[in-house]
């Protein structure tokens, strides 16, 4: 049988990075194949590349025997390929019919639209979907898992031979998630094929056919799922050179600093509690909305806690805004830079300079021989490269900015410091100086929590690690007794043997 | 990919001046308004041969202070991100009330505090309609608009309000060592403004607050009360000018302002501050509005029927942000190329 879809010697170089290099994979028609690897391991961008969101550097694609370009995604949407996002991408506030007809709406002579046929076309898609939706609601009603559904109704509205599935059960609840995993098979069944994409192996080993393993942009393997079992898989996607990346960890820890008990956060039932000790860089792994940085967020008084304690020093305190938080002594470098660190257009002073606007200040005004000392000292000590303090932030590269927002959360002189995803995006080489930085500030008796979705970092940098799942911490590790394969049992929920 | 190709064909647009000291103070808008305002007035004074002269000028100045004081308060409101659209209104509640009380022989001192307290009222609630309620800057400020506009019509029933103690004139119409004392106030609002814009730590927040408000709240910054104040500022500043004004004019007229929101948030774009919160000064603001009325009187002098005036700010205000925009574009794209 001639295969749908075929992606030979794939590559895609991103600045800094070698997002995926030399990659092949296959896919037949009728076929659910999963795509599995490590965050960073290039999955995502060799499904944009098939969807016509990037186009690669090299290698060939050919759709059903014929080689093709994709121009862009509407491009590969009409040749037959879907791509169903983790983030949805439909418009809110139209109704479901409108969403799954964009573009496309039966309008009569006069270019008015034909609701009355409208609805009717989407009543069929999603009937055929088995799902019970009323295509005249509008699409912000629906559940997620609904949503989802109305996306995937509008990749089959067109035909589409190819449907690619991002993490698409990462927001559902169990019974959606089998819903959504019997519709996939009947589909396949049907002759479509599908690329999954999912961290979750005990779904994978129920669902696909097929499995393709990427590590660090580079092609691992395909085997078929009946052959295969989970540690395999693991091995495959894991097995790396930490290299020097990382720095010694702490020979001794202190006494406790942070204790949290049984702290719930609004929206979720877990309790969580834990402690932190001086000197500790205390790891927090698990999947994408595992609920890492919602808690981080509500220990730093950004999200609302419902109930428990935090002892702080052997003080219960209060941590009610991030302003708090600050005065307390507990910092938190947020995992999106851009969006929720950085003042983009200003300086680096002054992003440097902002958690600590009082402390550069004398008499109620800012005193310019402080804020520029407490510049400069940061642009020394993280080594950060910038042509003068008086930079826009938004110049200089991912790495440096960065440091910049280290930089702002030391000015604090911290107690705990709550880092999420430090070195998301940034390279190699500042990411290593992240990690020494971090482990020197422990040294002197600052408690660390580290979230991070790179498994090589959280062991290689953690002296104990907490995994969380569904909002709930699940397991915990001591440096020395963690693996990755430990930890993504743990976090995907799967069962040790 | 195509298009990549044409973009890097293009010649650089980073010459080795703009690179140096001069460039980047080139680069200031206030330095740029600042050149072109003396040459507006030298190329006037030639033309006209009086434009220089000790009347023409006060009543530029003149013209000017009231606005000028409205801007500090917009300037604020835009860095912090939003805008103010109720001043103009505000303007004329704040005179109106100030007017009632003095012709009920409410003394003086205590007359002012209430036209400037009807400002800060009505800044306060737009200030907490926008933090609390979470309506947007747009909606808010519109709405309280036409709220302080309707109060100045319904209290007046439409006249303008007359017969005000001649001992009030002094603040609108006096001089102090040959200059208006209008002039005079003016200039300090804005002055300390422009100061307190660039060095107080609490002002700084309003900056933090523009540039990004998700990282200014996780940087401990109160982003409501931020914006409280501002707006609250603003309201203030604007009901202070309108007593102000109603000094220098003698009446108090409720359909005074119409159409000032838009004016300041003209002169203060043109003066640098961006729609998008963040950056801005009040000079520059200052700076953006007399420009726009050198360019004015400037037609007024030539006898351009007043008719034209609207278009001149319209086509001014146009080509300050798009030269801005197009400049930075180039800037942009010159980077990308040694990136690249």
């Amino acid at each position: 049988m001639q295969p749908l879809l075929k992606a030979s010697g794939i590559s895609k170089q991103f600045p800094g990075t070698q997002a995926l290099d030399n990659v092949s994979l296959e896919l037949m028609p009728g076929e659910i194949h999963a795509v599995i690897g490590e965050n960073g391991a290039g999955k995502s961008t060799l499904m944009k590349i098939l969807a016509g969101v990037l186009s690669p550097d090299s290698g060939t694609i050919e759709f059903e025997g014929k080689p093709v370009t994709f121009l862009n995604p509407h491009d590969a949407l009409m040749k037959g390929i879907a791509i169903v996002y983790q983030e949805l991408s439909l418009v809110p506030p139209l109704t479901v019919a409108e969403n799954i007809f964009p573009g496309r709406l039966p309008t009569n002579f006069l270019g008015m639209v034909r609701y009355g046929a409208l609805f009717r076309d989407a009543k069929q898609v999603l009937d055929n979907l088995n799902a019970n939706i009323d295509p005249r609601v509008p699409v912000e009603m629906l559940s997620i898992a609904n949503q989802q559904l109305v996306e995937i109704g509008k990749a089959l509205s067109l035909n589409c031979k190819v449907l690619i599935l991002d993490e698409p059960t990462s927001a559902l609840t169990d019974h959606e998630t089998e819903l959504l995993l019997k519709l996939l098979r009947r589909l396949a069944n049907e002759g479509v094929g599908i690329l999954y994409i999912s961290h979750k192996l005990n779904e994978i080993m129920s669902l696909a056919d097929r499995v393709t393993v990427l590590r660090d942009g580079k092609y691992v393997g395909t085997d078929s799922i009946k052959g295969v079992h989970p540690d395999d898989l693991i091995r495959m996607m894991v097995g790396r050179d930490l290299g020097v990346l990382f720095p010694q960890k702490s020979k001794q820890i202190g006494t406790p600093l942070l204790e949290v008990k049984n702290v719930r956060i609004a929206g979720s039932d877990a309790k969580n509690s834990f402690r932190l000790y001086h000197g500790e860089v205390l790891g927090l792994a698990g999947l994408i909305g595992s609920g890492r940085t919602e808690l981080a967020r509500a220990l730093f008084g950004a999200e609302p806690i419902v109930e428990g304690e935090i002892i702080l020093n052997g003080e219960e305190v209060k941590v009610t805004s991030p302003k708090r938080a600050i005065e307390l002594g507990i910092g938190y470098l947020p995992e999106d830079r851009k969006a929720a660190g950085l003042f983009l257009e200003m300086s680096l002073k002054l992003n440097v300079a902002a958690t600590v606007i009082d402390e550069v200040s004398s008499g109620g005004f800012v005193v310019g021989s402080k804020e520029r000392k407490l510049a400069e000292e940061a642009v020394q000590q993280l080594d950060i490269s910038t042509p003068t303090i008086e930079q826009e932030i938004r110049r200089l590269s991912g790495g440096n900015q960065q440091k910049a927002l280290v930089a702002k959360w030391l000015a604090i002189k911290p107690k705990v410091l709550i880092v999420d995803e430090p070195t998301r995006g940034i390279d190699v080489g500042a990411k290593r100086e992240i990690h020494f930085l971090l482990r020197t500030l422990a040294e002197t008796g600052v408690g660390i929590i580290m979230i991070s979705s790179e498994l090589p970092e959280v062991l290689g940098m953690s002296d104990r690690i907490l995994v969380m799942r569904e909002g709930a911490f699940v397991a915990e590790y001591s440096s020395s007794e963690a693996t990755e394969e430990k930890i993504i049992r743990s976090a995907s929920g799967q069962k040790s043997e | 990919m195509e298009k990549a190709t044409t973009f890097s064909d293009m010649p650089p647009a980073s010459g080795s001046f703009t690179r140096g000291f001069l460039g980047r103070l080139a680069r200031q808008r206030e330095f740029t308004l600042i050149v072109m305002i003396v040459l507006i007035g030298l190329a006037l004074q030639l033309i006209t041969g009086r434009f220089f002269t000790v009347p023409n000028l006060n009543a530029i100045l003149l013209g000017f202070a009231t606005s000028a004081i409205i801007v500090v308060g917009m300037t604020g409101a835009l860095v912090s991100g939003g805008f103010d659209l109720s001043v103009g209104s505000v303007f004329a509640m704040g005179g109106v009330t100030a007017a009632i009380a003095l012709r009920a022989d409410v003394p003086i001192p205590l007359s002012i505090i209430l036209g400037v307290g009807a400002g800060v009222l009505a800044g306060l609630v737009n200030g907490l309609l926008i933090t609390k309620v979470q309506i947007n800057p747009f909606i808010t400020t519109l709405g309280m608009m036409g709220i302080a506009r309707g109060i100045s019509l319904a209290v007046t029933e439409g006249t303008t309000l007359a017969g005000l103690p001649s001992e009030f004139y002094v603040y609108g119409q006096g001089k102090t060592f040959d200059i208006p004392n209008l002039v005079l106030i003016a200039l300090s609002i804005v002055l300390i403004g422009d100061f307190l814009m660039r060095r107080s730590s609490s002002f700084r927040q309003i900056y933090y607050v523009g540039g990004n408000e998700e990282a200014a709240r996780l940087s401990g910054i109160n982003v409501d009360r931020v914006k409280i104040a501002v707006y609250t500022l603003s309201g203030l500043l604007a009901a202070l000018a309108g007593v102000l004004s109603i000094s220098r004019f003698t009446v108090a007229d409720p359909g005074t302002g119409m159409g000032e929101e838009l004016r300041i948030i003209a002169a203060c774009i043109i003066g640098g501050c961006s729609l998008r919160g963040g950056k801005g000064t009040v000079i520059g603001g200052l700076f953006g509005l007399i420009f726009v009325g050198f360019i004015n009187n400037g037609l007024i002098l030539l006898r351009v029927p007043v008719y034209w005036q609207q278009l001149s700010m319209g086509v001014v205000l146009l080509l300050a942000v798009g030269f801005d925009t197009l400049s930075q574009r180039w800037q942009l794209r010159s980077r990308g190329q040694k990136a690249g």
